[in-house]
């Protein structure tokens, strides 16, 4: 029989205890996943409240994406708690001076923050679709109506009215929910690589180029598949709000990376042998020199040269996967990379993921891409495509 | 009843609004003034009744403190066993709710060796994953200073572990331990990540986070805790800090006595003697 523990090898001095990894890469998932969720909202925000035009051929794919990547953010967790029957003891019995108690209600309040921008973003398309049916979908639309099925001016002029509300109410509550999941690594203490006062901050514009960069990718493909062209203004847009993320999100990692070395406090000549041997290549090579550096220095190639066309497309598309790959990077550096550095700062480990079970490659890639399946079937239910004969709010 | 004290349906209606209002307004206020922080904080549950193991004892009476005195351990580890079967720790060399550092300075080396007993080696020395030995490895060496650290839960007055759990199911008791409601755990290991002694470990089995309790089921009833009493040495000392010729009172007052990591802020309870800067 597989032993039940795996247990890491390592080198130096650790607690013996530190010796089974305890937390896996689903648990670097876990941030990936509420990192994407703000990211894309931020993009819906973009356009729905500060009014970027350019941005709205993918504004409706952003609160899609964002809703059904939120649904599955709960599940890396759930399949890693020893009790999951127990998880609602969270949300039943919170304990407030845990930062992990609070998880439940933001994750709660912003999935029916998202549902009701989304019901009142897509309500004159449900209206239109109850109307005009009659099979089982027709039922299914006016089911979704609520009764409701007012598309006067006046009923128009409330619904912006709402989604411009709800949408400034969750440019906090996206960045909060997001901000706090780096705040549950920040305020840990036992950990010198984790206790930085700018976790949350990085973990805030990481999220925001992640979910930006996966608008980029979902839009390019959703083009490709329904043979039409990219809309170059729209994809330039998120280009840029890429540039100017990703160069806060360098500054602000670097800083917390300087600030770790310029301490120099108990235990950083073991941090420092781990990210100049282990760390190297995942750290400096792939999170950064690939992941962001290039990305950066592209897109303002780009920019400067006024690159436009399947040129942009290409490039932008390109640095978007880069960007995506980098902050999964970033997840894994810092969950693992945490956990690999021992606390007693005279040893590392090294934790090795198992391919199959719970806990495993195999299921982090099925639930990375669970949200895109689920947002591939709401889109044939929801259509969000801006240059349809639509439905949706402008 | 005449028409027009008849209340109308529109009024009835009205009416039922206000009540669901102000049943709202209750429930909510309710909560406010403390009734949701009551069903919340589970710090002092398991004091209530016939849930607590021994029912005459009273744990505002006693604040238990633990002392190890490094310069008497040997090393022979039969705390680490005892403490095993007694709690029914998970039988594999890598999982202790108590264990023992060995350090050495060897001649001629500028820094110290350190090892336990999930150390290959060592593992080997034993033979199984369920004795525990220290290997005969400095025989041939010479060896300038060696000394032995008994490890254990420090039972924080400010525990990080009980700070970071999300439901509660960690807490600190009224006479100074921390326990886990295994009942209640959901086995995130938020805790684990927490401690900054790698005090605690997760049950596979169980599912639930596991750490030491210095034997809390014997110490209410009026016994050692297992390691203090299968040490052959006298390395670990145990008692009530408020009696003061109680064996702990006696070696605090005695000795000049230091705690790990004191720059936690977590005031750790385990009190040292004979431990050197290496140690944390």
């Amino acid at each position: 029989m597989e032993p039940v523990i795996h247990f890491a090898p390592y080198t130096g001095w650790v607690y013996p205890n530190e010796t089974v990894f305890e937390w896996s890469v689903l648990i670097a998932l876990y941030p990936y996943l509420t990192g994407l969720v703000a990211g894309a909202f931020t993009v819906s925000s973009l356009y729905q409240v500060f009014g970027f035009e350019r941005l709205k051929p993918v504004a409706h794919l952003a609160l899609l994406t964002s809703l059904c990547f939120m649904v599955f953010v709960p599940l890396p967790l759930l399949l890693h708690l020893g009790h999951p029957e127990r998880a609602f003891n969270s949300t039943l019995t919170p304990h407030w001076t845990s930062a992990m108690a609070m998880f439940g209600y933001f994750a709660s309040f912003y999935v029916a923050l998202l549902i009701v921008e989304a019901w009142f973003a897509y309500r004159p398309f449900i209206v239109q679709q109850a109307q005009q049916r009659t099979d089982l979908l027709g039922r299914f639309y006016r089911l979704l109506t609520l009764g409701s099925n007012d598309l006067s001016e006046h009923a128009m002029g409330y619904d912006r009215k709402w989604i411009f509300a709800l949408a400034v109410t969750g440019i906090p509550a996206a960045h909060g929910l997001h901000g706090y999941v780096g705040f549950m690594y920040g305020s840990l203490k036992s950990r010198e690589w984790w206790a930085s006062d700018l976790m949350p901050v990085i973990f805030l514009f990481s999220a925001i180029i992640s979910g930006v960069a996966l608008l980029v990718v979902l839009y390019v493909a959703s083009c490709k598949l329904r043979k039409i062209p990219i809309d170059a203004a729209c994809v330039k847009g998120l280009a840029y709000t890429i540039w100017a993320f990703i160069m806060i999100a360098i500054v602000m990692e670097a800083l917390a990376f300087a600030n770790l070395v310029y301490k120099g406090r108990e235990g950083i000549e073991m941090i420092l042998e781990y990210v100049t041997g282990p760390l190297l290549i995942p750290y400096f090579l792939l999170q950064f020199a690939i992941g962001m550096i290039a990305p950066l220095l592209w897109l303002s190639y780009m920019i400067w040269r006024g690159t436009t066309g399947k040129a942009l497309i290409a490039g932008v598309t390109v640095c978007a996967c880069l960007v995506l790959f980098s902050v999964f990077m970033m997840r894994w550096n810092v969950v693992i990379g945490g956990q690999e550095i021992s606390k007693t700062g005279k040893g590392l480990l090294s934790y090795h993921m198992p391919f199959f079970g719970k806990e495993g490659a195999l299921v982090t890639i099925i639930l990375t891409l669970a949200p895109i399946a689920m947002l591939f079937g709401l889109t044939r239910l929801f259509p969000p495509w801006a240059d349809d004969a639509t439905h949706a709010h402008s | 009843m005449t028409k027009d004290s008849k209340p109308t349906l529109a009024a009835r209606r009205a009416f039922l609004a206000k009540l669901g209002g102000a049943a709202t307004g209750a429930a909510v206020g309710a909560a406010a003034l403390g009734i949701l922080p009551a069903a919340s904080a589970r710090t002092e549950a398991p004091s209530a009744g016939a849930s607590f193991p021994t029912k005459d004892y009273d744990w505002t009476k006693h604040q238990w403190g633990f002392g190890v005195d490094a310069n008497k351990c040997i090393g022979c580890l039969r705390c680490v066993e005892a403490c095993k079967k007694e709690n029914d720790v998970p039988g594999n060399a890598h999982q202790f709710r108590t264990w023992v550092e060995r350090y050495v300075y060897l001649e001629g080396e500028d820094h110290v060796r350190i090892d336990s007993h999930q150390d290959p080696v060592n593992i080997a020395a034993s033979g199984s994953e369920k004795e525990y030995r220290f290997a005969n490895r400095y025989k041939d060496a010479k060896v300038d200073k060696g000394f032995f650290v008994p490890k254990l839960c420090n039972q924080c007055t400010h525990p990080a572990c009980v700070q970071v759990c999300p439901v509660g199911a960690t807490y600190r008791t009224k006479d100074g331990v921390v326990l886990v409601d295994p009942t209640y755990c959901i086995g995130c290991r938020y805790c684990v990540q927490a401690c900054p002694y790698g005090a605690r470990l997760f049950n596979e089995e169980k599912g639930v986070a596991d750490k030491c309790t210095w034997c809390y089921h014997r110490i209410t009833k009026g016994l050692q805790p297992a390691c203090v009493e299968v040490c052959p040495v006298g390395a670990r000392v145990f008692g009530d800090q408020k009696d003061k010729e109680s064996p702990i009172s006696l070696f605090i007052r005695n000795n000049r006595v230091q705690v790990l990591r004191p720059e936690s802020g977590n005031a750790p309870n385990v009190f040292y003697v004979g431990i050197d800067k290496e140690v944390n």
